[in-house]
């Protein structure tokens, strides 16, 4: 009975917020790792991108809700969401057209793109405060649970609870089929492999007849597609927010680095490696220990290794080992 | 070219001096809030309460012989010392402002104060800024604040606390001044008061999780969860996390995270769950929230009533002395603002210009009860909050 308890408690506290949390920064992750590998410059605006979505899907999912169109037991906003991924998709389109067409033209080196994409940042900032404003927004309806912490208590017996809200599972599903989706179109379709060509070599795919405008149109739609759908299930799961879409920014591309750059399955492991950081080594295992342990040797302090100040200060110590010793990630990206 | 430049030069020079002469004095006023950052929420309010004290004044007539004020903005962003100090220095170099009606986080105003205001001499009255560190800060008598320091918050929350039977806590709070001064504040009073909080943690505005700290917290356990975070930032994210996870049910809420967003975010959820925030039961916090709402903007909003209080006081300290220039007007913000004298409600600053030019001393109350004690700092009234039925209410004042 104890070791179901420490369990749970666990779960409750770790496993299941660390996965979904995980998924999140690993869609976000795959976008930012898509424009690197095949665009080649590292996208600061990508956060800016997601709000964007969001934003959008936020907007549709109030017309459909005036219209009386709910999702059932699911939010709303994921019927929303392939609106709000067109509206993007037109947008970083024609942020691609007005911007860094100019620059891929002159051949500009990565580090001006970089300082490029910062513009964008900035501009997309006000724009998406424009368009809904600075405040705390909240647009999940529908079941907020699938077990409440109450619930699994009396259902179990058990003195610890277990909560699964309804976002944190459809954050996973979505997250596996998005996966799925992506590795499917990456390596079996024509465009996704010229895509992967054009990413590997891009002289020789030139030469091989592919296509460079369409590859980077497709890349787009599918980045805007991949930030829609992060900012969606974060802001589904948590709440939307401009300012906090925008400090995203620096998890997600911890995730992309450790994972390696320009690499689909990195960006994945890379999400998950920083999500279970942040929570499991600052967590306090004195609830855990109290069940595990004999009555005579359970522990007085919280047994916590590092006090929740240090958790960015986790994930970041992690990005710079990962640099100095596999300079090209977890799954061999390319080295930046 | 270069003559016509000059021409132009002169004329215009010519026609401001002759400006000058035929008009009263344009009194120019800060308002440096973070009108980007963490607080961009509530500082619109903040902002239109403070401009709301000088359009009435300006349309009174009645300062230094018909001076019109004028609002400056400057954006603090509240956690970027650099950008606040420079944005500071703009309006006191550039623009010439004769008072500055800000900051509102604690760090930037620390930064302004030690870096703008004490060379440049100009007064500063925060209408938001409560760490404790700036009570004792060197301000060369040029800083005030209509908000009352955290210390004594500290206080009233232990008294909250233990007068409801709860005498073992965790505490989160958010990581910059204010957090950590008023957590550190309230520990200090409640463990003096033989109280335990189990386990003091910190959480940073406007991050993607709050996972971590809520494990961290339902480990260390407690009956209340203390959460001295901001009500559209990481304290809503806290909250929401412990709710959800089932951690904690009931939770104290200090002046940072009372809010109108704590009913819509959480409703029925925080029944059962208490704070207290900075308020009064004078006459002076109705009358201004009736205004607001004529002026078209929400007068309940945190800070909106100190920062109408601050940009007043400012004007009747400089009507007081007879002078704009804070060298002058420092030494009379006491006198304005306490006992004794006539009192001054929100909407009455033409009476209390009038009686201030006749020689007469009055009282400032104001919005928000103002009465300045120790190095300048409002003595800070509270009242006390109980969520039920999905929505807070006040059930009495401290």
């Amino acid at each position: 009975m104890d070791f179901l308890n420490a369990l749970v408690a666990l779960a409750n506290f770790v496993i299941v917020p660390g996965l979904a949390y995980g998924a999140q920064l690993a869609i976000g992750a795959l976008g930012v790792t898509l424009i690197y590998g095949i665009l080649r410059f590292s996208n600061f605006a990508h956060g800016d991108t997601m709000a964007f979505g969001t934003a959008m899907t936020i907007k549709f999912t109030g017309l459909l809700l005036a219209l009386g169109i709910t999702f059932g037991p699911l939010p709303t906003a994921l019927l929303a969401l392939p609106f709000g991924i067109a509206a993007t998709c037109l947008l970083v389109l024609f942020i691609d057209w007005l911007v860094y067409q100019f620059y891929r033209d002159q051949k500009a080196s990565p580090v001006i793109l970089v300082i490029v994409s910062m513009g964008v940042m900035f501009v997309m900032n006000g724009v998406v405060r424009f368009a809904i404003g600075v405040q705390d927004i909240r647009f999940a309806d529908g079941e907020r649970f699938i077990i409440t912490a109450r619930d699994f208590k009396t259902m179990t017996g058990l003195d610890e609870g277990l909560a699964i809200k309804t976002t944190q599972a459809i954050t996973v599903v979505v997250a596996v089929v998005v996966v799925a989706l992506l590795f499917w179109f990456l390596n079996k379709t024509r465009t996704g492999k010229s895509m992967r060509a054009f990413s590997d070599n891009e002289d020789l795919a030139l030469l091989s007849g592919i296509n460079p405008d369409k590859v980077v149109k497709v890349t787009w739609i599918l980045v805007a597609a991949l930030a829609t759908t992060a900012g969606v299930l974060y802001g589904l799961d948590k709440s939307f927010k401009a300012f906090t879409y925008f400090q995203l920014l620096l998890p997600i591309f911890a995730s992309a680095i450790v994972g390696g750059l320009g690499s689909p399955l990195g960006a994945i492991a890379g999400g998950f490696v920083i999500a279970f950081s942040e929570v499991t080594i600052t967590y306090a295992w004195k609830k855990v220990l109290v069940y595990l342990m004999p009555s005579n040797l359970e522990p007085d302090a919280l047994v916590q290794l590092l006090s929740t100040d240090y958790k960015f200060a986790v994930s970041f110590a992690i990005l710079i080992v990962v640099l100095l010793f596999k300079p090209t990630g977890l799954f061999k990206g390319q080295s930046v | 070219m270069k003559k016509l430049l000059l021409a132009t030069t002169a004329m215009a020079m010519m026609t401001g001096a002759a400006h000058a002469a035929g008009h009263a004095e344009d009194v120019k006023i800060g308002v440096v809030l973070g009108f980007t950052g963490p607080l961009e929420s509530i500082t619109p309010a903040m902002g239109a309460g403070a401009e709301m004290a000088m359009a009435e004044v300006t349309a009174s007539g009645a300062l230094l012989g018909g001076a019109t004020v004028t609002s400056v903005r400057g954006d603090s962003t509240c956690i970027d010392a650099g950008a606040a100090t420079s944005a500071a220095e703009r309006l006191v170099t550039s623009d010439g402002v004769n008072a500055i009606m800000g900051a509102d986080c604690s760090g930037v105003t620390g930064a302004i104060l030690q870096n703008v205001a004490r060379p440049n001499g100009v007064v500063m009255i925060s209408p938001s800024a409560t760490s404790p560190g700036l009570s004792s800060a060197d301000d060369d008598g040029l800083f005030f604040r209509t908000a009352p320091s955290d210390a004594r918050q500290g206080v009233i929350i232990t008294n909250i606390l233990q007068d409801r039977g709860y005498n073992e806590v965790a505490l989160t709070y958010t990581n910059n001044d204010y957090g950590k001064g008023l957590a550190d504040a309230f520990q200090a009073a409640f463990e003096a008061a033989g109280g335990t909080v189990t386990i003091s943690a910190a959480h940073e505005d406007g991050k993607a999780d709050y996972s971590a700290e809520v494990g961290a917290l339902a480990s260390a356990g407690g009956e209340v969860l203390v959460v001295a975070g901001y009500v559209d930032q990481g304290g809503s994210g806290v909250i929401r996390s412990a709710l959800d996870t089932g951690a904690f049910d009931t939770f104290y809420v200090p002046d940072g995270m009372v809010g109108a967003k704590l009913n819509e975010n959480f409703g029925a959820e925080m029944n059962g769950s208490f704070g207290a925030y900075p308020g009064t039961d004078s006459p002076g916090a109705a009358k201004f929230v009736e205004l607001a709402a004529e002026a078209g903007f929400d007068g309940t909003g945190a800070f909106s009533p100190e920062s109408y209080d601050a940009a007043a006081l400012i004007m009747l300290a400089m009507q007081a002395a007879g002078s704009s220039a804070s060298a002058d007007f420092k030494d009379h913000v006491f006198d304005v603002a306490n006992a004794p004298g006539v009192e001054i409600f929100p909407g009455e600053l033409q009476k209390g210009l009038e009686l201030l030019a006749a020689g007469t001393d009055i009282d400032y109350v104001g919005a928000s009860a103002v009465e300045l004690i120790g190095p300048g700092e409002s003595a800070g009234n509270y009242q006390e909050i109980e969520f039920a039925d999905g929505v807070y209410s006040t059930i009495g004042f401290r």
